[in-house]
C-alpha cells in the first residue's frame, strides 16, 4: 500500500517537469522562428542615427575585399566601427588601421576600434584539437559580442565570422541586441558558396547574403546578386 | 610606358608571382629552358620571379654584355642565342611596382594577385595550383578566362599556353563597383541610399 502511494506522489512531479520542458522548448522554437522570419526584412522605422558596426576581417583576399566595401559606406553612419581579426592574422588589423587613418575626418577616425579573436581552427589543424579551440573561440566571441553589442555585422567569409554571427543570432533570440548581419560572399566564389556562406545561408542567420556572380544567385535563390565588387 | 636597358633598347619583363603561397610547381615550371626559350622568342627580355614561401630557388641569369668597338654594349655574340635575364625575390610589401613594369604577368590563382593585375590592365596568365585541396581558386580563374579577361593554365600546360597565346584577344576587365551593395545595405537599415 505504501509503495503505491509513493509512486502516485512521484508521478505528478516528473510529468509537470516534462510539461515545463515542453513549454520552454515551444517558446524558444516560436521565438527562433520569429527571429528568422523577421531577419531579412528591412528595419523599421526609418533610421537616422549611426549604427555600431562589427567588421570581420580575414587573411588572403578577405580584408582587401572588406576594405573595398567599406570605402563606399558612409563613415558617419557606420560608427563606432569595431574591426575583428583572428589572433594569428598579422596583416589585417594593420591594413584596417591604415584604411581608417587615410580618412580625412578626425572625429570619425576616433570611432574605430581594433580587436583580435581566437581562431576556431587553423589551416591544417587536426580535427581533434579543433573541438577545444572552437569552444574557446565561441567563448571569446560571446565575450566580444557582449561588449560590443553591434547593431550591424559585416563579414565576407573567414571562419572567424561563424562564432561571432552565431552568438549574435543567439542574442537576437534572447533579446539582448538585434544585430543586422550582412554577408558578402567573396568574389573568388563563382559556383559554390564558401563553408561560412553556406552555414549562414542554410541556417538563415544572415539577414542579407550577397553574391558576386550570377551562377550563385541561381543556385541559392535567397542570395542577392550584386555584381563584382573588385 | 616602355622600359629600357643600358642601351636604351626596350625591356620587356615577364613577372611571375605566387603571392604569399608556396607554389614550387610554377617556379620550377617557369625556370625551364623550354619556357625561357619560348619567352625570349616572343620578344621578352627579362624574367622576374617572386617565389614566396617556395623552396625551389631559380638561378639568376645576367645578360652577358661586351663592349663593341663603337662603345656600345651588346650581347655576347659568339654564336650563342641571346637569352632571357632571370632574377627572383621572395616577398615584397607590395608587388605593385613589379606589376606595373611588367609586359606579361604569370600568376598563381589568388584573387588578390588576379585583380591587382587586371586593374593595371596587364596581360595575365593564371596558373592554377593543382596541389591545393578543395581548389575553389580554379573556379575564379576559369570564369575570368571564359570571359576572355585572362588566360588560364596548369603547370603542365603552361608551355603550350605560351606558344599559342594571343594577348591581343584578351578583353580588358571592367572595374568592379561596390556601390550596389552599399545601396542595398543602406536601404535595408533604413538609411538614405546614397
Amino acid at each position: 500500500m505504501e509503495k503505491d502511494e509513493q509512486c502516485l506522489l512521484y508521478l505528478p512531479r516528473s510529468s509537470s517537469f516534462l510539461l515545463f520542458l515542453a513549454g520552454a522548448f515551444t517558446l524558444i522554437a516560436i521565438r527562433i522562428l520569429y527571429v528568422v522570419n523577421r531577419s531579412g526584412k528591412p528595419l523599421r522605422p526609418v533610421n537616422r542615427k549611426p549604427v555600431s558596426t562589427l567588421i570581420v576581417l580575414g587573411s588572403g583576399g578577405h580584408t582587401a575585399e572588406m576594405l573595398n566595401l567599406l570605402s563606399v559606406l558612409q563613415k558617419d553612419i557606420f560608427l563606432p566601427r569595431y574591426y575583428v581579426a583572428a589572433a594569428t592574422d598579422n596583416m589585417s588589423l594593420q591594413k584596417a588601421r591604415m584604411f581608417e587613418n587615410s580618412s580625412s575626418d578626425e572625429t570619425v577616425v576616433e570611432a574605430a576600434k581594433f580587436m583580435q579573436i581566437y581562431r576556431s581552427r587553423e589551416v591544417g589543424q587536426s580535427y581533434m584539437t579543433s573541438v577545444g579551440t572552437t569552444l574557446i573561440a565561441i567563448a571569446h566571441a560571446f565575450w566580444l559580442i557582449s561588449k560590443m553589442r553591434p547593431q550591424v555585422i559585416l563579414c565576407n567569409g573567414p571562419g572567424t565570422c561563424i562564432p561571432l554571427c552565431g552568438i549574435a543570432f543567439l542574442f537576437k533570440v534572447v533579446g539582448f541586441r538585434w544585430s543586422s548581419i550582412f554577408y558578402v560572399e567573396s568574389i573568388a566564389r563563382v559556383k559554390r558558396l564558401s563553408l561560412s556562406g553556406l552555414l549562414l545561408y542554410k541556417l538563415r542567420i544572415a539577414d542579407q547574403l550577397y553574391v558576386q556572380w550570377p551562377q550563385l544567385q541561381q543556385k541559392y535563390p535567397r542570395a542577392l546578386y550584386v555584381g563584382c565588387l573588385m | 610606358m616602355g622600359l629600357a636597358d643600358e642601351n636604351g633598347d626596350p625591356k620587356k619583363i615577364v613577372f611571375v608571382t605566387v603571392g604569399t603561397t608556396l607554389f614550387d610547381a610554377l617556379v620550377i615550371g617557369v625556370d625551364t629552358p623550354q619556357i625561357k626559350k619560348e619567352l625570349y622568342a616572343k620578344g621578352y627580355t627579362h624574367l622576374l620571379i617572386q617565389i614566396g614561401r617556395g623552396s625551389y630557388i631559380p638561378s639568376r641569369e645576367v645578360k652577358l654584355l661586351i663592349l663593341t668597338g663603337r662603345g656600345k654594349l651588346s650581347e655576347n655574340s659568339n654564336g650563342e642565342d641571346g637569352s632571357l635575364a632571370v632574377d627572383y625575390f621572395t616577398f615584397s610589401s607590395s608587388i605593385a611596382d613589379s606589376l606595373r613594369s611588367a609586359s606579361l604577368v604569370i600568376s598563381h590563382a589568388g584573387s588578390g594577385s588576379i585583380f591587382e593585375t587586371l586593374r593595371l590592365g596587364k596581360p595575365l596568365i593564371v596558373v592554377v595550383n593543382e596541389d591545393l585541396m578543395d581548389n575553389h581558386q580554379a573556379e575564379l580563374a576559369e570564369e575570368l578566362a571564359d570571359r576572355k579577361h585572362l588566360l588560364c593554365a596548369r603547370p603542365q600546360t603552361l608551355h603550350r599556353t605560351l606558344v599559342d597565346m594571343n594577348l591581343e584577344s584578351l578583353i580588358p576587365y571592367p572595374p568592379g563597383d561596390a556601390k550596389p551593395v552599399a545601396k542595398l545595405i543602406n536601404r535595408f537599415l533604413g538609411f538614405p541610399e546614397e
